[in-house]
């Protein structure tokens, strides 16, 4: 009777665990690989669908009961201005306030309170921001329905992911280079004036583009604060009634007609093509500064 | 004398400081200004609709039909409708994003990684609306031909469509609290002959648990708060039921809903929206609270 390898057991154990590792992987990639299905599938249907809608009446024409006639040009106005007046609000409050914690905070009770408030903001459903707004900006403030509300509405709502973005560009900022700075005789706002935001810059803007194409796509705090559905002229103020692409969007998936879901489909192309773009452009800003550093 | 005239630039440097550093301390007191502006419209509002309709009426009753003739305003069924969508998506999403993050973790190649992080943010920064027509015109046809009961607005489409809309959340989140474990105790569990898959489930899981715990409670009440996807696809009836395949209500469709509709807004109707809203709050804030402490746990162990 020959001798067992007295190693040949565990040698048998240790292939049944790298092979149950193998399995185990190969199901950690599936998971990936089944997002990525997901995403690629979102992409076609909408595109069969949207595509022969793309038309360039989707662009010039207001909304309208007949799908072949309807388009976006109210909704993208609102949209644009919406932009415009939101960022106008958000980007220098979000920076200036990533600059007080960042730069000038005490380790205060206070300041430990608007950290965690800040992270919780972030956490704080879209739609209750349209109450909010609801509350304060439609009939508080007495806005109404606006332009404005929205826009004012939607800064509070992108605030805490421009003040997380701007902290972690500033914090990321080197030692050395403050210290080069105060050692010349610079106060803490002209180092942070001359030399830390400049550096800071991408990171910044990374955070700026991000939030911006989150607010692009928002629609339920919009919907919430009373943003229509059906406008059929020029949008003329700041103080006039609006709509937004995502709503239109909305509307148009929520109609009964095959056609209507078409059209919504088209819009979704122009909504995707904007947002992915965005976040296309942040991505690449942020490896570009990865490799410049 | 010419000393003096040497500092006047540096004393108004140094005042100038003074006064950016008061303009920025008084900006950054926004944010806790958004957070009290939310908590006092939520509170005045559903005030307001709790001196009209008893706490009774509101937590004890089984029927939510404040529209119609016969109003009732017993809220579960709205959460019942939100709390299985959200389990839906929670049975996709944490599964799918643990697994996605431990493959970006410990098995994939910095190049390979490089370019599936991209593809998981753009799954994240797909708006809502859009995912919300997919689960209505792709996923709900194909689910009926499976399911021929299947409703055209059911709970089941819009809890799968949106577990792969916080798919993203979990597995970033999960991915940072598994790299954030120090080096050394993959190196002592590979020193102890444990294969990569053993290290990943016997050590680097349990000691990332906090934050990935965290990043499961996120994205609950990331599930919970989510509005578009249900207000397309999971329908407008309210009612207490574990049928995935029937058409439910969710808070945060409930609201769009109200939103949208011809309500005056002086009517009492209109207020349960701030009363599901403030409900809906609170449900996301315990939850974000929570999540924020257990992360914040992990990081002091390891420091």
């Amino acid at each position: 009777m020959s001798t067992a390898n007295p190693f040949s057991e565990n040698a048998e154990h240790l292939r049944r665990r790298h092979l149950k590792g193998a399995l185990l992987a190969g199901l950690a990639f599936l998971a990936i690989l089944l997002a990525m299905i997901v995403l690629v599938t979102l992409l076609i249907d909408v595109f069969l669908d949207g595509l022969p809608w793309l038309r360039p009446q989707l662009f010039t024409n207001f909304p309208s009961r007949f799908p072949e006639k309807a388009g976006l040009r109210s909704a993208l106005q609102g949209s644009f201005w919406l932009m415009i007046l939101t960022a106008l609000m958000a980007i220098p409050v979000g920076i200036a306030s990533a600059i007080y914690l960042e730069e000038y905070a005490p380790q205060t009770a206070l300041t430990r309170w608007i950290e965690i408030n800040i992270s919780n903001l972030a956490g704080v459903p879209s739609i209750i921001y349209g109450l909010l707004g609801l509350g304060l900006f439609v009939r508080g403030l007495g806005l109404g329905r606006s332009l404005l509300a929205g826009a004012l509405t939607m800064s509070l709502l992108i605030l805490p992911i421009i003040i997380v973005a701007s902290r972690e560009a500033l914090r990321a900022v080197p030692r050395s280079l403050r210290e080069a700075a105060i050692a010349l005789g610079a106060t803490p706002w002209q180092v942070i004036r001359d030399h830390a935001l400049q550096y800071a810059m991408p990171g910044i803007l990374t955070g700026i583009i991000l939030a911006m194409s989150r607010a692009v796509g928002e629609t339920a705090p919009l919907i919430t604060i009373g943003a229509l559905t059906y406008i059929a002229f020029d949008l003329r103020g700041p103080l006039d009634i609006f709509t937004v692409l995502p709503i239109q969007i909305f509307n148009w998936v929520s109609l009964p007609q095959k056609d209507f879901q078409r059209l919504a489909a088209a819009g979704i192309i122009v909504l995707l093509g904007f947002t992915l773009l965005m976040n296309a452009l942040a991505i690449f800003l942020r490896n570009r500064l990865r490799q410049r550093w | 004398m010419t000393s003096l005239i040497h500092d006047l630039p540096a004393r108004r440097a140094r005042s100038t400081d003074t006064f950016v550093r008061g303009v920025l301390f008084i900006v950054s007191l926004i944010s806790i200004l958004t957070t009290i502006g939310i908590v006092f419209v939520l509170l005045r509002e559903t005030l307001y609709f709790f001196s009209e309709v008893s706490l009774a009426q509101f937590f004890l009753d089984t029927r939510w039909t404040p529209l119609f003739a016969s109003r009732r305003f017993g809220i579960w069924p709205l959460v019942n409708g939100t709390l299985l969508v959200s389990f839906i998506a929670l049975l996709v999403a944490l599964p799918l994003g643990l697994l996605a993050a431990i493959f970006m973790s410990e098995y994939a190649s910095p190049g390979v990684r490089g370019w599936l992080k991209p593809i998981l943010e753009v799954l994240a920064g797909i708006p809502t609306v859009v995912y919300g027509y997919f689960a209505l015109t792709f996923i709900t046809p194909w689910l009926q031909k499976i399911f021929p009961q299947a409703q055209i607005f059911n709970a089941l489409s819009a809890g799968l469509v949106m577990g792969f809309m916080i798919l993203p959340l979990v597995a970033s989140l999960s991915e940072d609290a598994i790299a954030s474990v120090p080096y050394s105790l993959r190196e002592a569990a590979y020193s102890l002959g444990a294969t990569r898959w053993e290290t990943v489930t016997q050590v680097l899981i349990p000691a990332a648990f906090s934050g990935i715990t965290a990043a499961f409670i996120l994205a609950f009440s990331r599930a919970v708060g989510e509005t578009m996807i249900v207000a397309i696809a999971a329908g407008q009836q309210p009612k207490l039921t574990l049928n995935v395949l029937e058409s439910i209500e969710t808070m945060t469709a409930y609201i769009v809903q109200v939103s949208l509709g011809d309500t005056p807004q002086q009517s009492l109707a209109f207020y349960t929206i701030f009363a599901v809203g403030m409900m809906l709050f609170l449900m996301t804030l315990i939850m974000n609270l929570i999540s924020y402490y257990v992360a914040r746990r992990v990081r002091e162990v390891y420091q």
